[in-house]
C-alpha cells in the first residue's frame, strides 16, 4: 500500500517494473473496465469523479471525452507528455518512476472512447524516457495486455510514442497534433475542435500525463472515493512542482485545496538565507506575479480559489517562489525572452509582440531604458492581450502587465538612475 | 530506393507502421532523428533521401529541421552541452554556472572547444527546475540529463566525454 495516489513509486520500490506494478494491483482497473464495464460506464465513472485536466486548463476530463461524435471513426487518444513550462517537472517523475500506471490510464481513456490507436507525444529531451516507455509497451504486448482482442473481447489497442524536437508550443494541443502529423508545431484555428477534427482529421482526445495517471485508481476505487479527496469543485490530489527561492524545491503530491503557505513553509521548508518571500507565480512562467501577502499565502490551491482570490489560474500548479532579492523587471526579462524564443511565428500579435517586448525588457533590465519604456512595454503587452491565436501569446504578457502593476518600483529603480 | 532507405529499411518500415496506412508524412520527425543518430547531424543528402521516402519536397523536410531546435543541419561539436537558464534555474544560479563553465573552457556560449568535441549552448526549460543548475548532453545519438551541477562536476564530465571520444577514435582506427 502507498499513501500516494500518483507517486506510488515513492513508497513502492521498483514500481517501474511490470511484475512489481502487477503485484501492487497493476492492470486490475483496465481488466475490470474491458471485461465488466461498457465504454460509456467508464466515461460516466470519470465524469462522476469530477476529475479535471491537470495540464493547465482544468477542464472536466469526462466531459472532454463525451464530445467525441459516435458517427465519425476512428477515434484517437493522445497523451500530452510535452512538459515544457518553466517551473513544471511533475510528469517527468511519473514517466520515469511510475510509467505503467500512466500507460494503464492511457489504455482506460482509449477504451472509454473506443480508440484502437493511442499516441504518446513526448518532448524531444525525454529521449531516454521514450526509449524506456517503448520497452514497457513491448512488455505489455508480450503479456497480452496490449494488442488484438484484449481479454477475450473484440477490443484491440496499440500504443505508439512520438518524440517532439524542442518546441514549447507543441504542448498546445493543436500544435501537438500538427507535430505528430509531420508539420511545423503551429496551433490550428478553432473551431473545429480536436474532439471532432483532431489527429489525422479524426475525433481525438488529448489528455495530460498526470490526468491519465489518475484514471486507474478512479476505475478501481470509484468516483465516490475520488471525491473524498480535494475540494468539492476540484476533487483529487495534485502534484505541485515547487521551485525558485525555497529550501526544498521538488514535487509534492497534495490534496487540491492545500494552501500556498502549507506548500511553501511546511513542505518546502520556507525561504533560504533568512530572506522573506516577495511574490509567487502559481503556473510557471505563464503566470501573473502575485504579491505574497497573507491573503495570497492563505489561498487554497484549487482551480476556483486561486482564480477568485488572486485572479491567477492554478494552471499546471508550477509554483515558483520569489524572495526579496528578486527584481521583477529582471524576472520579466527572463520570461519574455523565453516566450520570444518559443513563439511559433504563426500569428502576428505573438510573433511581433514578444519580439518588441523582449527589446524593451532587455533595455530595462540592462539599465539602458528611457523612463517612457515602462509604459511602452505595458502598452505593447496590453495590445497583445485577447488577440493571439493561442494561449502562448496571451501567457507571455501575464508577468509583464502584473509585474508593472504590482511592482512598478522595481522597474523604475532600473530606469531612473 | 535510396541509400538511407537501404541502410535502414527495417527501422524505417517500423516507424511507418505506427501511422495510418498511406500516410507517410508523420514519419518525418522520427526519420530525422534516425539520420541524426547515424551521422551526428542531418546532411543535405539524407534530407533529400527522407523527402523521397516520404514523398514530400526537400523544402518541407528542411522546414521541420529549421523549426525544431533539437535537429542540427551543421556538424557542430560532437557533444552539445546545453544549460537551462530559464527563470527557475536562474533563481538557483544557472546564469552564473553557465558563465563560469564557459570561462573554464575558454569559449563563449554557442562556441565549440578547439578540439571540436564540446559545444556549449544555452537552452530553454528542461523540466528539471528543482535540480538546477542542470544541463543535457546531446551526442552519440543520445540525450542525457545532468542535474545539481557544479562547474567542477561539469568539467569532470567533459573530461570523461573527451576520453570516451578518444577511445572510440582508437577503436575505429
Amino acid at each position: 500500500m502507498s499513501a500516494y495516489i500518483l507517486y506510488r513509486h515513492r513508497d513502492i520500490p521498483n514500481l517501474n517494473q511490470l511484475d512489481v506494478y502487477q503485484k501492487n494491483g497493476g492492470f486490475e482497473a483496465i481488466k475490470k473496465a474491458i471485461k465488466t464495464m461498457s465504454p460509456a460506464a467508464v466515461l460516466n465513472e470519470v465524469k462522476d469523479s469530477g476529475l479535471r485536466g491537470r495540464g493547465g486548463a482544468g477542464f472536466p476530463t469526462g466531459m472532454k471525452w463525451s464530445f467525441l461524435p459516435g458517427n465519425l471513426w476512428p477515434h484517437y487518444v493522445v497523451a500530452n507528455a510535452d512538459e515544457s513550462e518553466p517551473g513544471t517537472f511533475k510528469d517527468r517523475e511519473i514517466l520515469e518512476s511510475n510509467p505503467f500506471q500512466f500507460l494503464e490510464g492511457l489504455m482506460l481513456a482509449a477504451y472509454a472512447v473506443q480508440a484502437n490507436d493511442a499516441y504518446i507525444y513526448l518532448r524531444g529531451e525525454f529521449w531516454q524516457i521514450a526509449r524506456r516507455l517503448d520497452t514497457c509497451i513491448e512488455e505489455l504486448y508480450a503479456e497480452g495486455l496490449l494488442g488484438d482482442k484484449l481479454f477475450g473481447t473484440k477490443y484491440s489497442l496499440r500504443l505508439h510514442t512520438h518524440l517532439g524536437a524542442g518546441a514549447y508550443i507543441c504542448g498546445e494541443e493543436t500544435a501537438l497534433l500538427e507535430s505528430i502529423e509531420g508539420h511545423l508545431g503551429q496551433p490550428r484555428l478553432r473551431p473545429p475542435f480536436p474532439a471532432t477534427f483532431g489527429l489525422f482529421g479524426k475525433p481525438t482526445v488529448i489528455n495530460n500525463v498526470e490526468t491519465l495517471t489518475n484514471l486507474p485508481p478512479i476505475i478501481e476505487k470509484g468516483a465516490a472515493w475520488f471525491k473524498t479527496l480535494g475540494t468539492e469543485k476540484s476533487p483529487g490530489v495534485k502534484i505541485f512542482s515547487l521551485s525558485g527561492c525555497v529550501n526544498k524545491p521538488g514535487n509534492y503530491e497534495l490534496p487540491l485545496g492545500t494552501t500556498f503557505r502549507e506548500l511553501i513553509f511546511t513542505h518546502g521548508g520556507g525561504i533560504p538565507d533568512g530572506r522573506t518571500i516577495k511574490a509567487i507565480m502559481s503556473a510557471g512562467a505563464s503566470s501573473v506575479i502575485v504579491p505574497a501577502d497573507d491573503r495570497a499565502l492563505d489561498t487554497p490551491m484549487d482551480y476556483e480559489s486561486t482564480q477568485a482570490n488572486l485572479n491567477a489560474p492554478l494552471g499546471s500548479a508550477s509554483v515558483i517562489i520569489l524572495d526579496d532579492s528578486v527584481n521583477m523587471a529582471w524576472l520579466v526579462n527572463k520570461t519574455v525572452h523565453f516566450f520570444r524564443h518559443e513563439s511559433c511565428g504563426k500569428c502576428t500579435p505573438c510573433r511581433e509582440g514578444t519580439y518588441w517586448m523582449s527589446h524593451l525588457t532587455r533595455r530595462i533590465a540592462a539599465g539602458e531604458a528611457a523612463p517612457d519604456d515602462i509604459d511602452l512595454l505595458n502598452i505593447v503587452a496590453r495590445q497583445m492581450q485577447g488577440k493571439c491565436l493561442c494561449a502562448l501569446g496571451e501567457f507571455s504578457t501575464m508577468a509583464v502587465t502584473s509585474g508593472i502593476e504590482k511592482f512598478r518600483a522595481d522597474f523604475e529603480k532600473l530606469v531612473n538612475h | 530506393m535510396n541509400e538511407f532507405f537501404v541502410q535502414n529499411t527495417e527501422a524505417i518500415q517500423k516507424i511507418l507502421s505506427a501511422y495510418p496506412a498511406g500516410n507517410k508524412r508523420p514519419a518525418v520527425m522520427p526519420l530525422l532523428y534516425l539520420a541524426q543518430r547515424t551521422n551526428g547531424f542531418i546532411q543535405k543528402k539524407t534530407l533529400d533521401e527522407i523527402a523521397e521516402i516520404l514523398e514530400i519536397t526537400p523544402t518541407e523536410v528542411a522546414s521541420i529541421v529549421g523549426f525544431y531546435t533539437l535537429y542540427h543541419d551543421e556538424p557542430g561539436g560532437r557533444y552539445h552541452l546545453q544549460v537551462c537558464t530559464d527563470l527557475p534555474c536562474a533563481l538557483r544560479g544557472a546564469d552564473r554556472f553557465l558563465q563560469d563553465l564557459c570561462d573554464n573552457l575558454g569559449i563563449k556560449v554557442g562556441e565549440t572547444t578547439a578540439d571540436g568535441l564540446i559545444t556549449i549552448e544555452e537552452v530553454k526549460c528542461l523540466a528539471g527546475c528543482h535540480h538546477a543548475p542542470l544541463f543535457q548532453v546531446q551526442g552519440d545519438g543520445d540525450i542525457s540529463y545532468h542535474e545539481d551541477q557544479t562547474v567542477d562536476a561539469a568539467m569532470q564530465l567533459i573530461a570523461e566525454l573527451k576520453k570516451k571520444a578518444a577511445e572510440r577514435e582508437g577503436t575505429n582506427a
